[in-house]
């Protein structure tokens, strides 16, 4: 018996050989295998649940870490989240809904695994430090972004783009529909599935190529265009200050049935012959019709290029961003609507922005500035932004040429309702027939016109031509007071 | 030592050497818990100190029963099972965080199993008394395995077995009872008819087969583990089962040939079974298929939880994550069957080898008390328990790190589950009880009780020479 009893406990100390040798492998020799099998979430979801920087506009924090539970120790909190859903996205702490916006496009800032932080890396790898990451700190203005997002009514989609020409800087940059990322962000994982379900139902919202907001929303630019058809013909050498251009109140293309007809909402009919200011105060189409007709499409399409249309915005948006487009292989009635801004002309909100910003800055574009300045957890400075000019839209004497005739248009011209008492204000307004009796309406400009320190821009998708008007102008007023602080 | 006693051995009962290793397992589960805590604020609150002396007072009343009923228990035994209890009431307290309860249910299961451990060897004294009770250990092993097919008893469906009796808000597992019955069965009735079963019967070939009346409780106990599996649908259950009868029948018997016809019989079953329930089958893809995505995703029936066991093993390393800074929460039942991956998690494989080790001790040590036994019931029953605890750490421990096809049998000492715990305990205080009888001194009078000087404040007089109290030779210490 007790030789059968030692020879049971051998077969034990096989067994427990065997189990010896299996956890060996598992957490030795196959451990890096495991490691990086790409069905294991460990390393990555012990990263989500760090700290992440700061996303900060005007000190205050958009978004920041704060303590979790247990399973994960910070999560992402968004003060004021709707506001800056746009600019911030927002970041799912366990994982499971991805990250947006600049969440995602800083992401190795925030977490501290930027090249610019690898010095920081090592430092907190001696000192026994959790990684940190570093704070962002936005140009963005507070009381403007605020400001802008209220111009906005709930259940209407629509666009506002506040930016400094000189500089590039984005002082406000909201859309709507927005929603609140802390309803994504929470640490409930079915709550969370269960918001971004609702938001991916939500009309004007597209979290998932995150080309929603005025960076990536792609509109008809409709009259705002005209900027650009200006900007070529007087480039061209044909055209000047004082030319005089055909006005009739439809254009006709031979041997198609289709007629282009005027702008109905301003005094284009009073005129079959227009200058430069009164086409572009009373939004007239034939004379741009003609005008791109004329020059023919790749003058119009290097124009479009030039202001940025179907161009990458440059390296300090640091946003994901819409590219737009001006389509080529247009027949004649296709251009003669191209050059108003409709057919398949597509542009982000704050392409017209930086369209303007150009004409503002003299021709030149600057780099749109979203980011201001990189710091370190302990203050100092990782990176300090400069503006930086992105390209050269056109010369400063055609720049100031068109400055003017903006003027005109707030001056005696359908932006009227965005004059600021005591302020020169330069403008540009645009209704794109979407087709269905609706419009995309806009508002470009700038103030004060002789020394422009902000440009504007407001776009308010699939509204009727009232309440386009009523959305636009005058809630650039009060943008243009607001920034100057008139 | 003196020459007088070159033909007798003069038995320690080393309760000192208990008391010191006590203190040190406690120290070990106790600073486990503390040092989760550290990370996780919230969890180290006021009444963790209260818990915590708890589980000392327990190990220590068991100690001083130890001192008063079985002096000369194995003093590595109630040290192994204490250090192992005390580092899964750590590990469940961990993971249930601030809001769990699974912890302090562990702690009331403790201390509830720990009582009635020390009722059990306060009362019985010497484990031969169990002799008496073979058949009625049949007849509530029985009813026991029934009580969960029972309709008002049974709990249902747990993750696909029907294990579980419920009574008010308990749940419990009656087969973890019934392993310690059907241990004693086997025990008594192999004891009395082993040499029936030896040398009754034909030899055919090189078999030596015994005559078929004989052969019932062997195909009786087949019978049981296979009802087990197709009725309750456990595989892991049914393997115990299965594992305690040969063992037992191999001891009782010396014979090789059992344990081949056994293995032989096991395989035939589980390839039915593979094939009949798409359980088992499940069960079988998980394992050896485990990456596959199909299989990794599939619920029910996927692989996840044994490939997050292993990646959160991986996570470890040698050193591991440390208490509380890993993330073995993320697979499911952490606490209970995945708990081995846990710790391989956050203590690394030199903790988990080193909890291993604690089980092979403690197994050992019950083989060694078997062997020590001077009666045939107390060897058979001692092996059992032994070896079911090694097959379970083995069932376990395999299916954790996919050694083997995964089941669902406990982790002893460490899983959250009362039935489990209660019945860990109980075998030990058993293997206690063989211990005593197998250590002490061969004495057919009354026991004498009280502390004696070897085991009190006061040291032995010098260090090689120890008192001799009892003159009585016995042949096997340890």
């Amino acid at each position: 018996m007790n030789q059968a009893i030692r020879n049971a406990w051998i077969a034990t100390v096989v067994l427990f050989a065997l189990l010896f040798g299996a956890v060996s492998y598992i957490q030795v020799i196959g451990a890096r295998d495991l490691n990086t099998n790409p069905l294991n979430t460990l390393a990555l979801t012990r990263s989500l649940c760090n700290d992440r920087g700061t996303i900060l506009a005007g000190g205050q924090p958009i978004a920041e870490s704060v303590a979790g539970n247990e399973a994960c120790k910070s999560k992402r909190s968004y003060p004021d989240g709707a506001v800056y859903a746009g600019i911030t996205g927002y970041y799912s702490t366990n994982g499971s809904q991805g990250s947006t916006g600049m969440e995602r496009s800083m992401n190795s800032e925030l977490t501290g695994a930027s090249d610019q932080q690898f010095l920081d890396r090592v430092r907190q790898l001696f000192l026994g430090k959790q990684p940190q990451g570093a704070n962002v700190e936005t140009t963005l203005d507070p009381k403007i972004q605020k400001l802008a997002y209220g111009l906005i009514p709930d259940g209407v989609q629509g666009y506002i783009v506040v930016q400094n020409p000189k500089t590039g800087a984005i002082l406000a940059m909201v859309s709507k529909p927005s929603y609140d990322p802390n309803t994504v962000a929470t640490l409930d994982r079915s709550a969370a599935a269960a918001a971004k379900a609702q938001l991916d139902g939500t009309q004007g919202i597209n979290l998932y190529q995150n080309v929603s907001g005025p960076t990536g929303a792609l509109l008809s630019p409709g009259s705002v265009f005209k900027l650009v058809d200006t900007a070529a013909a007087l480039e061209s050498g044909k055209y000047n200050k004082d030319s005089v251009l055909p006005n009739p109140a439809q254009m006709s293309f031979p041997g198609i049935d289709y007629k282009l007809p005027n702008y109905a909402g301003g005094q284009c009919y009073t005129q079959t012959q227009a200058s430069f200011a009164f086409a572009l105060a009373n939004s007239c189409n034939t004379p741009f019709a003609g005008i791109a007709l004329d020059l023919g499409e790749n003058k119009i399409a290097d124009k479009a290029k030039a202001f940025g249309i179907g161009q990458d915005p440059g390296d300090q948006l640091h946003l994901d961003y819409g590219k737009g487009k001006f389509p080529t292989g247009l027949n004649q009635p296709q251009l003669a609507q191209s050059a108003i801004g409709q057919f398949d002309v597509l542009v982000t909100p704050l392409q017209i922005s930086m369209l303007t910003s150009a004409i503002a800055n003299g021709g030149v574009q600057m780099k749109p500035e979203l980011v201001k300045t990189l710091r370190a957890p302990d203050l100092r400075v990782i990176t300090e932004y400069q503006p930086e000019a992105l390209r050269t839209a056109t010369t400063p004497a055609v720049a100031q040429q068109i400055n003017d005739w903006m003027v005109g248009v707030v001056d005696n011209g359908l932006a009227a309702g965005a004059a600021v008492p005591g302020v020169k204000v330069a403008a540009k307004t645009g209704t794109a027939e979407l087709g269905n009796g609706l419009n995309n309406s806009w508002f470009t400009g700038f103030a004060p016109a002789d020394n422009p320190q902000v440009v504007v821009t407001i776009a308010i998708h699939g509204v009727d031509v009232a309440t386009g008007a009523q959305l636009t102008s005058p809630n650039a007023k009060k943008l243009f007071e607001a920034v100057l602080n008139k | 030592m003196s020459t007088a006693l070159t033909d007798s051995v003069v038995v320690k009962p080393r309760r000192n050497i208990e008391l010191v290793l006590l203190v040190l397992a406690l120290l070990v589960g106790i600073g486990a818990s503390v040092l989760s805590s550290v990370n996780n604020p919230g969890s180290l609150n006021g009444s963790f100190w209260f818990q915590s002396s708890l589980l000392a007072v327990a190990s220590l009343a068991m100690h001083i029963t130890l001192r008063i009923r079985a002096q000369y228990a194995d003093p590595f035994i109630l040290p192994v099972a204490v250090a192992l209890n005390g580092l899964g009431l750590a590990m469940i307290h961990r993971l249930d965080g601030s809001k769990g309860t699974a912890g302090d249910n562990q702690l009331r299961w403790t201390l509830i199993a720990v009582a009635c451990t020390i009722v059990l060897i306060w009362v019985l004294r010497d484990h031969r008394r169990l002799r008496g009770f073979t058949y009625i250990s049949l007849a509530v092993s029985a009813v026991l395995l029934v009580l969960p097919m029972v309709p008002g008893l049974t709990a249902g469906d747990i993750n696909g077995a029907q294990l579980w009796i419920q009574i008010g808000p308990f749940t419990f597992q009656p087969a973890e009872i019934a392993k310690i019955t059907l241990a004693i069965f086997f025990a008594g009735y192999l004891s009395v008819n082993r040499d029936l079963i030896l040398l009754a019967g034909r030899k055919i070939g090189p078999l030596q087969l015994p005559r078929f009346r004989d052969m019932g409780p062997m195909l009786a106990a087949w019978a049981v583990s296979i009802g087990i599996l197709v009725l309750q649908r456990d595989m892991g259950t049914s393997f115990m089962f299965f594992s305690l009868f040969m063992v037992m029948i191999y001891v009782a018997t010396g014979r090789v040939s059992w344990v081949v016809i056994g293995l032989i019989l096991i395989a035939v079953a589980g390839t039915v079974a593979a094939q009949l329930f798409t359980h088992v089958k499940f069960r079988m893809e998980s394992w050896y298929d485990a990456f596959d995505p199909v299989i990794y995703n599939r619920d029910p029936g996927g692989s996840s939880q044994i490939v997050n066991g292993l990646f959160g093993m991986a996570d470890g390393g040698i050193f591991g994550t440390g208490l509380g800074q890993g993330q073995p929460y993320l697979v499911p039942y952490a606490n209970s069957d995945m708990i081995i991956a846990s710790f391989g998690e956050e203590l690394g494989l030199i903790g988990l080898a080193g909890m291993i080790l604690l089980y092979l001790l403690l197994i050992t040590r019950g083989f060694r008390a078997a062997l020590g036994a001077r009666d045939s019931f107390g060897k058979l029953m001692g092996v059992g328990l032994s070896f079911v605890m090694a097959v379970q750490c083995f069932v376990v421990i395999g299916g954790v790190t996919r050694l083997i096809p995964l089941t669902g049998l406990t982790t002893p000492f460490l899983a959250a589950g009362g039935s489990s715990l209660l019945a860990n305990w109980i075998v030990v205080g058993l293997l206690l009880m063989i211990s005593n009888t197998a250590r002490g001194p061969v004495d057919t009078s009354p026991l004498h009780h009280g502390d004696d000087d070897s085991a009190g404040a006061s040291a032995p007089p010098s260090g090689d020479t120890a008192p001799i109290r009892d003159t009585h030779v016995t042949q096997e210490v340890s």
